[in-house]
Parts: C-alpha cells; structure tokens; sequence
C-alpha cells in the first residue's frame, strides 16, 4: 500500500500544473455543458469532445478527459432535477425525488446534494479503485449470469413497494414498463418483437426515451390541459443554500451511495441503472419520513446522485486493470486511450505506470474541479424555474425534443417520445403512478437477458440459477423480504391487540402521500 | 503525430443541437491556438463517413481512424464521421442506400452488416451499394481461460462432440454477427449440428472477455485483438484461430484447417457508398481509398490497431461481399434462423 500512495504522489505530481489545472477547468466546463443537453450521456459527450484533446501531451489530455467524464455525467443530473428531463439512464431515478424538490422551491438544495454527493462518491469511488482493483476485479469475474439475475429479482420486489396505493394500478404501469422493454431484436434467438418491421425498433425503445416521454412531455401535457383552471403560480425560489437538515439528511446517503455504485460499476453487466433504484429504494426504507417521498425528498436525490458517479468510477476497474470496456462511456475512453499508445489491459500498470497514475490524480482533480464549478451554479439554475409556466415548458418540450433528436438523429424517436407522452398524460389523467413502468423498462429487458443466459449455461435446468452462494444469499435476503409482514403480524398477534392501530397507521400513511405521487403534475 | 492542426477538426465528430456546437467551437478555438486549417488544394472535400453503430465499436473505430489518416495524408479536406446506430446497421445500410447518387458519403462496415441483413430481414441490401473496398480483416480466435480443462482443440472437440449442449460457447456478437458464425461453421465442420450448439451472445468483448475468465462458458470466440492482452500475460489460452493463415501476433496457434477442420473464417471491414453514382464521383473516392492505403498514416494505424491488411478494390470487394452474402445465408438457414 505504501508503494500504491507513493505512485499517487507521482501522479499528483504530473497532474498538478497551473496548465493542466486549467485544462482540468476546460473539460469540467465543457463536459458540463454538453452533458446538460439531454438525450446526451456521458458516452457521448466524451464521443463528441475526444478531438478536442488531440493536440495536447497526454497528461493533459487526460486531465481534460477526465473533466468530461465527470461533467457529463454531473450534467445529465441538472437537467433531471430541473425539468424532468434526465440526460442519461443513470439520472432517471434522480429525475423522481429531484424535480419534486424543485416544484416545491429546493432546486438549489436538489443540485447542492446531487453535486456534493457526486463529489463524495466520485472520491470515494476513485479511491476504492486505488485500493481494491486487483480484489474487485477477481470478485468480478465469479459474478455469473444466476447472479444477476437473483439481484434483479430483488429489485423487482424492491420495486412493489413503489406501487402506489391502488396494487392493480401499480402493477398496470409495470406491465407496460415491461411490455416497452420487450420491443425489439430478441438477443437469444433474433427473433423481432414488437417491432412491426420498423428497422428503428430493432435495438428496443432506449429508457432515456421513456423517461423524458413519460415525466417531462406526459407532464407538460398534464400542466398544459390544467393551466386553465389552476391559478398561474411561479414555482418559489426558497432558501439558496443547503440548510442544517438538508446536510444531516444528505450525509448517510451520500456514503451508502458511495459503497453501492462502486461494485456495480465494476462489474461486467452491473452498470448504473440498478444501482441507483436499489439505492433510492434504500434510503426510502431508511428514511426518517418515508411519507415524503415521491414529494421531494432529499434523500432520494442525494443517494442516487453519489451511487451513480461511484459506479461511473467503479467502470474504470474492469477497463484499466483487464481491459474490459463494459459500459459505452469505457469503450469511448478506451479509444482515446489508444490515441496515446496506451493499451488498457493486464499489462497496463506495469507498462506505463507515469500515465496511468497520472489518470488515476486527474480524476480526483477533474472530480474537484467540478464541485468549484457547480456548487456556485447551483442557485442560478434554480432560477430558471422562475420562468412563467406556459413558457417554461415550453422550453421543456423544445429541449426534450432536441436531445431525443440528438441521440439517434431519428425522426422516429420524436414520434415516439410524443406517443410516450400522451401515455404519461392518459396515465395522470387516470391515477396510474409512472415510476412502475420506468422500473419495468430498465429491469425488464436486464431481467429476461441474464434469466435466460442463466438458464442456457446450465443448458435448460433451473438448479444453475441457485449455484452460487452469492445468489442464494440474495435469495434469502428476498424470502426474508416477502415474509417479513407475515412474521411481524405473527410477533404481533401473539403480543397481543395493544400494537394493532399502530401498525396500521404506520401503513397506511406513506400510501396516502403517494397518491400525490401518482400525479406529479398536481 | 497528433499534430495541432488537427484539433482545427473538434467539432466534425458527430451532429448536434446548435448549441453543443458553439460550445465545441469555443473549446477548439482555446485549444487550437492559432493553427490554420490546411484544406486548400485537397480533391476530395465535403465527404462524410457513416458508422452504423455507436461510438467505440470496430466501425467506428475504423471509420475515425481512415478520417484521420485521409486528412493527415492529405488525401481529402475535412472528413466528418457520423454515428446512426441501430439494428445491427441496417438501420444505416438503409440511410446509404436511400442516398442514391451521393458521391460525398462513404459507409464503414463488415461482415456483421451482412448477417444483420439477414436477421433483420433488411429491405435495403448490401448488393445495392457501391463497394468501395475492403479494407481490413481479423481471424476470430478460439480461446479458453488459462485454469480451463482444454489443453488444446482436441480435448476441447471431444467434449463438444459428446455433448454440444453442456459445452456453452460465448461470442460478442447476436445470432448471425461474426463471433455467431465462427463456431456455427467450426461445429459444423467437426460433424456437430450447428443448432445443438449452445451459443450465449454478449455485449460486445468486455462482457464476453469476463464470462470467459470467470469460467462461465466453456470456451470464446472473438476478434483475436480482442484477446491479445489477455493472452499475452497469460490469463487466457488461444486453442486455434479460424482462419487458413496463421494469425498476425499469434505466431505458432494452430488454424482449424491444421487441426483438420475445414474452416476458412475471418472477419472483414470496408467500405460502401450510395447506389447509383456517377462514374467520375465513384472514381474519386475510389482513388481516395486507394490512396489512403498506400499511405504511411494507415500503415501506422494498421500496426497500432494490430489489423491486418486486406485492401481488395471496388469490383473484386463486391464480388467478395456476394458469396460471403451467399455463405452466410447458408448457414443461417441450417440454424432455421431464416
């Protein structure tokens, strides 16, 4: 460990220049700014300002890099907490809590926790690469197909309790969530389904796409058919800074999202998605007032928020120490790596250790950089929100418009995001609550994929889902889950009527609150 | 080699809102301090190239890489590269064939493009484009993790051949994409029905690189690059490459044909442009290609990438994608997939 602190030092030691500083600036600001627009992730803002950093040495073409990499992925979270209109599939969930807390005046503190805990958990995530790489990796590559599946599993109960207080309705929003995801070319076979002979269908409908379609058109839908007969309110600009509470709300989330995204982004299918809906669904169970949320509740911004930048952090694992490019984003960065004869693989550390370390300080410094960048922002673009309705979302509908445009440059995904759209204004119009069906999109297609690669490993017998004892720890941890209620009604009944109007209340509240959920528009 | 003028390129990558572009531009503008852009006088100016799948793929990488090498050489002004993902490239395949007459678009594709056609039940077809050339091509390798059973193919072909079913073969490729088809026509040729093969596509090569260290399936194929590291520090054991000839870097791997299997398989990349052209405007970016693979900037890209050079000329590379169109149809139709 000595030696790992020493080649950081060394590392430091190239980034920190006035010059690589300010191109460390550069790249924040310009990983920012793109990763604002939405529909363009982290992915393909590095894709889009790779050939700004041709002409420049290495060390600062990565400090630049690693700049754009962070920003973008910071930047897909603003548009989600302002407009509903998240960037990217890791700011979906962000969306959910963040633009509830901006309807009701906390932009600024939604922005505050998303940039604080980005830092955080970007830090804590670069760090626990310099730690643990060699373990992670190894941890890894035992991960099979029956143990995603088993962790999916339990999101897909996670998710029931996102449901909403009519289950018939609930469960209606997820059976379209899954009916969505199950567009296109079927992996296993090459079968089409869904698709109709469109060609454009063949990939499925991106979850970016639902997301914006749903939250931000369904609910400028929404807002427009009301805007008659609801008062012209301008959303309030409160306080501009993070108060006491928000803090001591903000700090545990930050840290479980920290540890959370970390081991998901190393591994090879984990990705950013699942992470940050177990986390959301984490802090809902650990919340204080669980009641709150669905109505802006800053835990559930602020431990998305870090899981996603510590999983972005986590994807480096895989790529610098064996080579794995597993997201897009590491597949991008691994071209640009080639640019400079830098052949990311087992070899790596011992082959360019100046330059490797040297990326390793430059995302901690890109990581700071945008914290100095952001924090002050934060209170401005809360401002926008001050905008009269009518014209504010029409912005939205113009921007989301653009960016769904931007990802493919297919006439059809506007088509589709309309449609989408009108979905999610029938679905407020008649109480069905949107997130079931975003969670359907996201775990569906990942579900069906790894049940079936499972299933196909152990050539058709179902014992090769419960082969490793990590799946059957999951497993437990479910049953444990569904039969909790049954066993706390048990403890109950046998202590006797005095807890029973207790426990009903206790169940009956959050339930209540999310209604309000299940029309974000009201 | 990166030299500054080419930073005066930045924002040609790929289209966006206007906005995204100012902001490019103003990037360019602090990094490019002061270089010219050098486009007088090229013959080919305004040409594009199509990636029809997303950023960091092989055609992508391809088609930023010839970019690069036409503009350094000289051979053409700004090339701007330009992803339209979807359906295996069909999705692109279409856009070019609807392009007729375009003489400034190019294509960058493969044999992936072939099988997607097929499995995607494409209208537009690869016989309706104009080949430009084939540009590259890579053996697929067969590899095993090192602490696999598997010494060589022989105690590997045993065990497939008792039970294809139990020996799961991962591939980076969906059914009827290159790694899908190597060991289709590997079974095949070792007397195994192709639909008994239990084949697991993954997401691209770092999915699969990890299935196959963690032992999940019996053995991969892919793109023998794809493994090279890997192989190199010993974590992975190439089996057999699948083409005739011995594979660049992999000096002393046994092809299939030397282990008496009748297999010729590589994976190609070139490329394609819109139908119906006028004879001057298909000789001009003929000649471009030409060019760029006499270049010296493509030699170094071929070396750095670890491609080996497959050049084949407009004509001939047309005939060529015909009978691997023909060949691919034949065993897509063994597996019942069409």
């Amino acid at each position: 460990m000595p030696e790992t602190l020493d080649n950081l030092m060394m590392g430091f030691a190239t980034a920190l220049t006035p010059v690589n500083l300010l191109y460390a600036l550069i790249g924040v600001a310009l990983g920012t700014a793109i990763g604002v627009l939405p529909g363009i992730g982290p992915a393909m803002a590095v894709a889009l300002l790779l050939p700004v950093t041709y002409g420049l040495d290495p060390a600062g073409a990565f400090i630049m890099f690693a700049g754009i990499y962070y920003g973008g992925m910071y930047g897909g979270s603003t548009t989600a907490i302002l407009i509903n209109t998240p960037g990217e599939a890791a700011s979906v969930i962000t969306a959910v809590e963040g633009n509830q807390m901006a309807k009701r005046g906390r932009a600024a503190q939604a922005l505050a926790t998303a940039a604080i805990g980005s830092f955080i958990a970007g830090t804590i995530g670069t760090l626990l690469m310099v730690f643990t790489a060699p373990v992670m990796v190894s941890l890894a590559l035992t991960f099979g197909a029956g143990d995603y599946f088993a962790v999916m599993l339990l999101a897909f109960v996670a998710a029931c309790s996102v449901l909403g207080k009519s289950r018939v309705r609930g469960f209606a929003s997820l059976g379209i969530g899954l009916a969505i995801g199950l567009v296109g070319l079927d992996s296993t076979t090459g079968q089409s389904r869904l698709s109709y002979g469109v060609p454009q269908l063949a990939d499925g409908v991106d979850v970016v796409i639902v997301a914006v379609g749903i939250f931000a058109v369904g609910e400028a839908l929404w807002v427009a058919s009301r805007l008659r007969r609801t008062p012209a309110e301008v959303i309030p600009v409160g306080r501009v800074w993070m108060g006491r509470d928000d803090w001591k709300r903000s700090w545990k989330p930050w840290l479980r999202g920290s540890f959370m995204g970390f081991p998901f982004g190393a591994l090879p299918a984990g990705g950013s998605e699942l992470p940050t809906f177990l986390s959301y669904m984490l802090e809902r169970r650990l919340a204080r007032n669980p009641g709150e949320f669905g109505r802006g509740a800053i835990e559930g911004v602020a431990g998305p928020e870090a899981t996603n930048n510590s999983s972005a952090a986590g994807v480096l694992v895989p790529m610098l120490t064996l080579g794995l490019p597993t997201t897009a984003v590491a597949a991008v960065m691994l071209t640009a790596f080639q640019q400079y004869g830098l052949q990311p693989g087992p070899l790596l550390f011992e082959r360019e250790p100046e330059l490797v370390w040297g990326l390793i300080a430059s995302l901690f410094i890109g990581n700071a950089m945008l914290l100095a960048l952001n924090l002050p922002l934060a209170p401005m673009w809360a401002r926008l929100l001050r905008i009269p309705r009518p014209y504010l979302y029409a912005g939205i509908l113009f921007f989301a418009a653009v960016g769904m445009y931007a990802v493919n440059a297919s006439a059809l995904d506007l088509v589709l995001l309309l449609l989408l759209g009108l979905l999610g204004f029938m679905m407020r119009r008649f109480g069905l609550p949107v997130i079931p069906l975003v969670i359907g999109v996201i775990l569906g297609p990942m579900a069906e994929l790894q049940l079936r690669r499972a299933l196909q490993l152990s050539n058709g017998s179902p014992v090769g889902l419960v082969e490793s004892p990590l799946s059957i720890g999951v497993y437990a941890v479910i049953g444990l889950l569904l039969l909790w209620p049954l066993v706390r009604l048990a403890v109950r009944g046998a202590a006797g009527g005095g807890a029973g109007p207790d426990a009903r209340r206790e169940d009956t509240g959050p339930e209540a609150d999310r209604e309000a959920e299940a029309r974000p528009g009201v | 080699m990166p030299t500054p003028a080419r930073s005066t390129r930045g924002p040609a990558g790929l289209r966006l809102g206007a906005l995204a572009a100012s902001a490019l531009l103003a990037a360019t503008a602090l990094t490019a301090c002061g270089t010219g852009a050098q486009q007088e006088g090229a013959p080919l100016a305004g040409l594009r190239i199509m990636v029809p799948n997303a950023p960091g793929g092989g055609y992508d990488v391809t088609a930023r890489n010839a970019a690069r090498a036409m503009e350094d050489a000289g051979i053409t002004g700004n090339v701007e590269v330009f992803n339209l993902a979807g359906a295996g490239g069909t999705v692109g395949l279409a856009r070019v064939v609807g392009e007729a007459g375009n003489g400034e678009l190019l294509m960058s594709m493969g044999l992936g493009v072939v099988g997607a056609s097929f499995t995607n039940d494409s209208e537009a077809t690869l016989a309706e484009t104009t080949p430009i050339a084939r540009l590259t091509q890579e053996a697929d390798a067969i590899v095993v993790a090192a602490d696999s059973p598997y010494q060589d193919l022989g105690d590997l072909l045993e065990d497939w051949r008792a039970d294809p079913g139990a020996v799961a073969v991962g591939g980076g490729s969906s059914p009827g994409g290159p790694d899908h088809l190597a060991p289709m026509l590997t079974a095949e040729a070792a007397g195994i029905d192709p639909a008994d093969v239990n084949y697991i596509s993954y997401d691209g090569g770092g999915e699969l690189l990890a299935a196959v260290l963690g032992g999940q399936v019996a053995f991969g194929v892919s793109g023998a690059a794809e493994f090279m590291d890997q192989i190199e520090a010993g974590e992975l054991r190439v089996l057999a490459v699948t083409s005739a000839e011995p594979a660049q870097g992999l000096d002393g791997v046994p092809t299939l044909q030397d282990e008496g299997l009748d297999v010729d398989f590589v994976n190609w990349r070139g490329l394609v442009a819109p139908p119906g052209l006028d004879a001057e405007d298909e000789q001009a970016l003929s000649e471009a290609v030409e060019e760029l693979h006499g270049s010296q900037e493509w030699k170094d890209i071929l070396e750095t990438n670890g491609w080996t050079d497959a050049y084949l000329p407009g004509a001939e590379f047309g005939e060529f994608m015909d009978s691997e169109t023909r060949r691919v149809d034949d065993v897509l139709t063994d597996l019942g997939l069409l």
